[in-house]
């Protein structure tokens, strides 16, 4: 597995998918929104992206979390957010079932893990973190959004 | 040095200078006393000489070097302003740009060497009377010695103890001889030059003194020409071929010097006037300018504040973000059309009306803007054509027109490397080499051809050779070899298809794989990049004769008239321009021919399209329809028929990116947001089969 630097503290995001917590860099989360708009349907891509949204003039293409990692589908709550990450030029709106907290992780807590359940591939994954007896499943981005 | 990037900045400078010439003479016929606009001329003509030289102008180099003679001798005096002489110094400067609109076209100067011209101006400069070499005005060029023309570096005296070696040596029956050599003004490396004239003359004669001296040669602080005086056994018609044998030597002037008497004081005199007299042009200048310095700054200034005044420099992403601002502005005009429940009255409607008449000619304004001519991506070409094809040992000849015709900035920066590509493959697969072409009774140079024009909405780009075509039948082999067709496949595909196998992946007819082309990732790149663009290539070609290369492309990017239809229940949009028309029909005139669905329209068979397949869109359960509509489209010369659910209208959108993630979906070109927020798709057309 790939090692991702991660310097002397992080901040992460923390997010709820079904019944797991996941984090990704705050660094690269530029907005949080309400998934209250209509998401347009773009033919001839994969099942797990939505479509696209229109984010203040600005077309931005959403994946559901969900079905990329294979979870059951479920319907859209008040708490259910769009998380907008850019890498580099791209952006790209993540769809989750709600939205943690913001937390800090110093190099000691996060753990590189060998093994994993079935449900996210490894690939995704930088670590492991520990907070408050919790286990926040930390993302690794830009795999998770290669083209 | 690599001097083609700055190729553009001297098109600019010296467009500018000959402009400025133009004006200044002008003004000197009418003024023909105005010393502030001669100074001008003249700094101007140098300046330009300087230019023409670095870039390895030669030409326009000593074309403006004759110039600035004739115009030296007009400071000096020697020579007045004439209508005949402003005349002559016209056709100078219509020499000069004619020069540089073939280094605009064509990367270097044409072949014209205006011998007629440069003639008519040694002819004003030659002979001129001496008559009293007044005071010691530096810029006087006088002729004193023998000899008709006028050679600056001439013109100085020996002073006495080299006058005793030239009479010891007359004693000793050798030759002395005062020699001026002058160098071509095309010459680049002139003290090179001169060092090859000095060991020539070293080893058949004996040099005792040069002028300028012999380190101011070596560093090239001098013009076109020095002098020196030599002792040989040899005699002056022997050393005058030697001499002319030497390359780049314009002429060569040999003058016999005699023994003379020694005069102490006339010798001092004599020193003290030849130091003033040095062949130094720049030493000229610098002292012209000190005297017109005052009369030509006030000048200067004005000059240079109109070319600060010509252009600005703009940041691309100021721009984006001014064209981003428009198209929202645009965006809410057409939300605000679309409100319901406003009254329209006669002043709400007029007030709208001049919103959208105003937002489209902003609109305009910033595209214009973003627009830039062609030609900075063309001008780099013939330098390239050349350096390739003297490496493949081929003749060719580049040949490029229309680059005035302007795209927008985004297109320019992209579509410099497929042209790059397609010249390439021309030079090198299309061309063939000269042994075929004399075969072929071919002219023996191949004839590249860019042109680039406009067509209605679209910019043409046109890359034609003269070579040897596509071989089609060997296309087929090589698909067939590649697995990528099947034999029967192969008997039965038109032209166009086998063409078209051309621009697949990894397609590549080469036997070899050269440094250039051939390694088979070129031409469907080509294909991506255009039709990233929102363009389409077309190819037109013939066995021996060659082939054409054609790139269309959309000339205004962002805002586009484009009519929204439903297929099922989500909205897309479809290019106004595409469209040819719209026609109602009834299913059962949807016949099957082959496979394929079509329809018969005034005697056309036009294949049909259901869209909602091609979308995937989801099924919604409707009655049968008793009407279907159908969209005719136009795909470069072909017809279409896109069967929709349903006409929601005209309208005009802003044509938004789908963003990096989502470039590569080959029937959606981009997205809009349309007046009520949501996103439609708009549809590519030429990506529909």
């Amino acid at each position: 597995m790939e090692a991702a630097v991660i310097s002397d503290s992080k901040q992460f995001l923390v997010f709820r998918l079904d019944k797991e917590e996941y984090g990704v860099d705050i660094q690269k989360v530029t907005t949080i929104i309400e998934k209250d708009m209509a998401i347009a349907r773009v033919p001839k891509t994969p099942d797990f992206i939505e479509g696209v949204i229109n984010l203040r003039g600005e077309i931005v293409p959403v994946m559901n979390l969900r079905k990329k990692f294979n979870l059951p589908a479920v319907e859209d709550t008040e708490d259910t957010r769009i998380i907008i990450i850019k890498l580099e030029d791209l952006a790209i709106g993540l769809i989750v079932d709600s939205v943690a907290e913001v937390i800090h992780l110093s190099e000691d807590s996060i753990e590189t893990i060998s093994s994993f359940s079935a449900e996210v591939s490894l690939d995704y994954i930088l670590g492991v973190g520990k907070v408050d007896g919790r286990i926040v499943t930390l993302l690794n981005l830009e795999k998770l959004i290669k083209i | 040095m690599d001097i083609k990037q700055y190729l553009e900045i001297f098109i600019d400078e010296a467009k500018e200078h000959l402009q400025g010439m133009n004006q200044s003479l002008l003004q000197l016929e009418k003024n023909p006393d105005d010393n502030a606009m001669l100074n001008e001329i003249f700094r101007v003509a140098h300046t330009l000489k300087g230019m023409a030289g670095t870039m390895g102008f030669n030409k326009m180099a000593r074309l403006t070097h004759n110039m600035e003679n004739v115009l030296h001798a007009i400071r000096g005096e020697e020579i007045k302003v004439s209508t005949s002489l402003v005349d002559l110094l016209f056709k100078c400067l219509d020499a000069l740009e004619n020069y540089l609109g073939n280094i605009i076209e064509t990367g270097n100067e044409g072949s014209n060497d205006y011998d007629d011209i440069i003639q008519a101006l040694a002819g004003i400069t030659k002979g001129k009377p001496s008559g009293e070499p007044n005071s010691l005005k530096p810029s006087t060029a006088q002729d004193t010695s023998a000899g008709g023309s006028v050679h600056q570096t001439a013109n100085f005296k020996v002073d006495q103890y080299e006058q005793n070696v030239i009479n010891k040596a007359k004693e000793a029956n050798m030759n002395v001889y005062q020699i001026t050599v002058v160098l071509d003004s095309g010459c680049v490396l002139k003290s090179a030059r001169a060092f090859i004239v000095f060991q020539m003359l070293e080893r058949y004669s004996e040099i005792i003194k040069s002028e300028p001296k012999v380190e101011d040669i070596e560093d090239e602080k001098f013009g076109f020409e020095f002098t020196v005086i030599v002792i040989s056994k040899y005699n002056a018609e022997f050393l005058s071929k030697e001499l002319y044998s030497i390359a780049e030597i314009q002429e060569v002037l040999i003058t016999p010097l005699e023994a003379k008497a020694i005069d102490v004081d006339e010798a001092k005199k004599e020193e003290a006037k030849s130091s003033a007299t040095t062949g130094n042009l720049a030493v000229h200048q610098e002292a012209d300018e000190a005297e017109g310095e005052a009369a030509a700054q006030k000048h200067e200034a004005t000059s240079r504040r109109t070319r600060t005044g010509k252009t600005v420099r703009v940041d691309i992403d100021r721009l984006d973000v001014l064209l981003n601002l428009v198209s929202e502005l645009i965006i809410q005009k057409t939300r605000l059309e679309g409100l319901e429940g406003i009254e329209r009255t006669q002043t709400y409607n007029e007030t709208v009306e001049y919103l959208e008449r105003i937002t489209t000619s902003l609109h305009d304004a910033v595209m214009k803007v973003r627009m830039v001519p062609v030609e900075a991506v063309f001008n780099r070409f013939p330098r390239m054509v050349r350096d390739i094809s003297r490496e493949l040992g081929k003749e060719i000849v580049l040949t490029m027109s229309g680059e005035e015709t302007e795209l927008d900035r985004t297109v320019i920066d992209e579509i410099g490397d497929p042209l790059i590509h397609l010249l390439r493959n021309s030079i090198d697969h299309g061309i063939e080499p000269i042994e075929k072409r004399r075969e072929l009774k071919k002219p023996e140079e191949g004839h590249i051809y860019l042109r680039a024009y406009q067509d209605g909405n679209t910019v043409v780009i046109e890359v034609e050779d003269d070579g040897e075509g596509i071989n089609l039948e060997k296309v087929k082999r090589k698909a067939i070899e590649k697995g990528m067709i099947s034999q029967d496949i192969a008997n039965s595909m038109t032209k166009k298809e086998i063409i078209d196998l051309l621009f697949r992946p990894s397609f590549s007819t080469a036997d070899k794989i050269t440094d250039i082309s051939g390694r088979g990732v070129g031409l469907d790149v080509v294909k991506t990049k255009i039709e990233a663009l929102g363009g389409v290539v077309e190819v037109e070609t013939e066995a021996n004769k060659g082939s054409k290369f054609i790139i269309r492309l959309p000339l205004t990017l962002a805002i586009i008239q484009a009519l929204l239809v439903y297929v099922g229940n989500e909205k897309y949009a479809i290019q106004l321009n595409s469209i040819k028309q719209i026609i109602n029909i009834s299913p059962s005139d949807i016949k099957t021919v082959q496979n394929q669905e079509v329809i018969l329209l005034r005697n056309t068979v036009i294949p049909i399209i259901r869209l909602d397949e091609v979308l995937d869109v989801p099924k919604i359960e409707k009655e049968q329809k008793k009407q279907l509509t159908i969209v005719i489209v136009k795909k470069g010369d072909r017809l279409l028929g896109l069967l929709v659910d349903g006409i929601i209208g005209q309208q005009e959108i802003v044509q938004k990116s789908l963003g990096k993630f989502l470039s590569g979906i080959k029937i959606i070109t981009s997205a809009t947001i349309l007046g009520d927020g949501n996103v439609a798709l708009i549809l590519d057309v030429n990506a529909l089969t």
